[in-house]
């Protein structure tokens, strides 16, 4: 079920403005790939070229092609919409939505696809999902009440959930530890782990110990200066990243001296 | 064992800014509620010869306050709901243009044009119903009576004049359309960028994140801005009596000439000509409108009230 991402030289624009510059990279499936980098080095940039969200922000595009399993997410008459479902996304800050039930809330993306889902199956996929993100336990006596209730941690794993339940290929996740308490960040790392032998996924953090923790492998962005383009650094297994990468300025990032 | 030491009270230093404002604001909400107040004692005092009224002391053939004020509650309600059907889903449907569709300039000069019509005075309204709009969809109503006669609301005969409770209704939602196209603009501009793009990460299309993510996020504020157009609609007194051809009826028909008037332009027809009791019934009437307004704000509350958790305010 999870897919290979090829990335061939993709440079990211905002309007006339040169986010990213020449990236070309494989993420295998059924891995755990780490971004590191500096703060608007274009992290989060990239990872949301990897389902075309970065299409939402009027201005912003894209050079190059990215391949997954040999499909370019930017051929002619590919829609971002059904690439969205193909490749998931979890945010920096918890975002359930807030009108919606707990429930409702994993059947939000599911229910795009199959609209005549019948109670049962909503209810087996409601489970599911939840089992999947490890909330169920905490959760399932009180899946009718609002999502927006619950605290961030259980916040961020719900939204963890309505992404697995769309059954996504591959999940792409932007620092989503970044608003949560060290345990809520542990039980996200766990989760990973486990979510690993499914999906394909990638994720952004600013975190040392978590990336080397949860990936396979990391690649570290850097830039040059303010208003410089973002480039891959160096992209390699996570160990050799952090114990003998081979370019100094990774060196300096992945042991604290940098800047 | 237990030693219970007195805590001293401690008191905020009072500053003589704190003061004045606070004092300020006290005042000014209690000549709120006093002018309420001034009001409905005002209403209920006048009223009270009203409601023990003879018969003959009532226009056309009603025999007590309450068949008189009937048809008028009958007509306010009927000609306020009918503009509401009309206004509520285009000004749904305008906001969202407006904050989800149009590009910026056009959306910008649909903006303008909405807040000018909210500047249109009532009368200037009442102008267009009686002079273009009537002689325009009499017409249609024609067509109507002709092909759907054998619908209740389309029953025959045809108005000659065009100027029937559908074309009130039609003014009315253009009068009404404005304030809630503008509160529908606004909360829907304020749905987060977050649940926006949650839904859209997960495969929604423009329309779906809209439904999953704008339009629950907006539902108290579309509701609050209905109800705000829909007292403008209750209690509007000149485009309605400008426009309507008058009969003390209870009738669902939409294009006869005999139509049901409503209560503020029937204060507005025979305020100057009555006198003695007369007065008072129609001060009675206005009674009956406030507690309608009134009714129709708690039920809205209400509303909005009953799904208070599921509102993204916390
Ligand atoms: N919506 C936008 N419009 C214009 N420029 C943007 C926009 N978002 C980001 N940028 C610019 O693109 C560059 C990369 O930003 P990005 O958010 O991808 O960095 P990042 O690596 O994710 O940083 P952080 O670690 O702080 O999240 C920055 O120079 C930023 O100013
Ligand atoms: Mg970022």
């Amino acid at each position: 079920m999870s897919k290979r991402i090829e990335v061939n030289d993709l440079n990211v624009y905002y309007s006339s403005f040169l986010a990213v510059e020449g990236v070309s990279l494989t993420i295998e499936p059924r891995t755990v790939t780490a971004f590191i980098g500096p703060s608007g080095c274009g992290k989060s940039t990239f990872l949301r070229t990897l389902n075309r969200m970065h299409e939402v922000i009027p201005g912003a595009r894209v050079e190059g092609e990215v391949l997954i399993d040999g499909n370019n997410l930017y051929g002619a008459g590919v829609d971002p919409v059904l690439v969205r479902r193909q490749v998931g996304m979890v945010f920096q800050r918890p975002n359930p939505f807030p009108t919606m039930s707990i429930g409702d809330n994993v059947l939000a993306g599911a229910k795009l696809n199959n609209k005549r889902m019948s109670k049962s199956e909503g209810d087996d996929l409601i489970e599911k999902s939840l089992r999947g993100a490890n909330l169920w336990n905490e959760v399932k006596d009180r899946l009718h009440m609002p999502g927006s209730g619950l605290s961030g941690g259980q916040q961020q794993r719900l939204c963890i959930a309505r992404a697995i339940a769309v059954n996504p290929e591959i999940i792409l996740m932007d620092e989503p530890c970044s608003a949560l308490d060290p345990i809520s960040t542990l039980a996200i790392e766990d989760l990973i782990e486990e979510m690993k032998q499914e999906f394909t996924i990638v994720i952004v953090t600013h975190n040392m110990q978590q990336a080397s923790r949860v990936s396979d492998r990391t690649a570290f962005f850097n830039i040059a200066g303010t208003g410089k383009p973002g480039k891959l650094i160096e992209y390699d297994d996570t160990t050799t990243m952090f114990s003998n990468p081979s370019v100094q300025a990774t060196e300096d990032y992945v042991s604290g001296r940098f800047g | 064992m237990t030693t219970t030491v007195a805590a001293p009270a401690i008191t905020a230093k009072e500053r003589p800014g704190d003061r004045v404002f606070s004092t300020l604001t006290v005042v000014a909400s209690s000549l709120i509620l006093a002018v309420l107040a001034a009001v409905a004692i005002f209403l209920v005092a006048q009223s009270m010869p009203a409601f023990v009224a003879e018969s003959d002391d009532f226009k056309g053939d009603a025999t007590n306050f309450w068949s008189y004020v009937g048809p008028l509650v009958f007509g306010t309600v009927w000609s306020a709901a009918l503009a509401m059907i009309f206004a509520v889903p285009l000004a749904i449907g305008v906001a969202l243009f407006i904050t989800h569709f149009a590009p910026r300039r056009i959306a910008q000069g649909l903006g303008y044009v909405v807040d000018l019509l909210a500047a249109v005075p009532s009368v200037v309204f009442g102008l267009w119903g009686i002079g273009v709009l009537a002689p325009a969809l009499q017409p249609y109503y024609a067509n109507l009576t002709e092909w759907f006669g054998w619908f209740p609301l389309f029953a025959g005969p045809v108005s000659g004049t065009g100027r029937t409770i559908l074309t009130v209704a039609i003014v009315l939602a253009v009068m009404v359309l404005p304030i809630i196209t503008a509160i529908s603009r606004e909360v829907f501009l304020q749905t987060p960028r977050l649940h926006e793009e949650a839904a859209l990460a997960l495969g929604a299309t423009r329309w779906e994140m809209i439904r999953m993510a704008v339009l629950p996020f907006g539902r108290p504020g579309v509701i609050s801005g209905a109800m705000l157009g829909l007292g403008r609609a209750l209690g509007e007194t000149m485009a309605v009596a400008m426009v309507l051809s008058p009969a003390t009826i209870i009738s669902f028909a939409l294009v006869q000439s005999q139509n049901p008037t409503t209560i503020a332009a029937n204060i507005a027809l025979n305020f100057p000509e009555a006198h003695d009791v007369g007065v008072n019934i129609l001060i009675a009437t206005g009674l009956i409108l406030f507690v309608i307004t009134l009714g129709v704000n708690s039920i809205a509350r209400y509303i909005v009230g009953r799904r208070k958790a599921f509102s993204g305010a916390n």
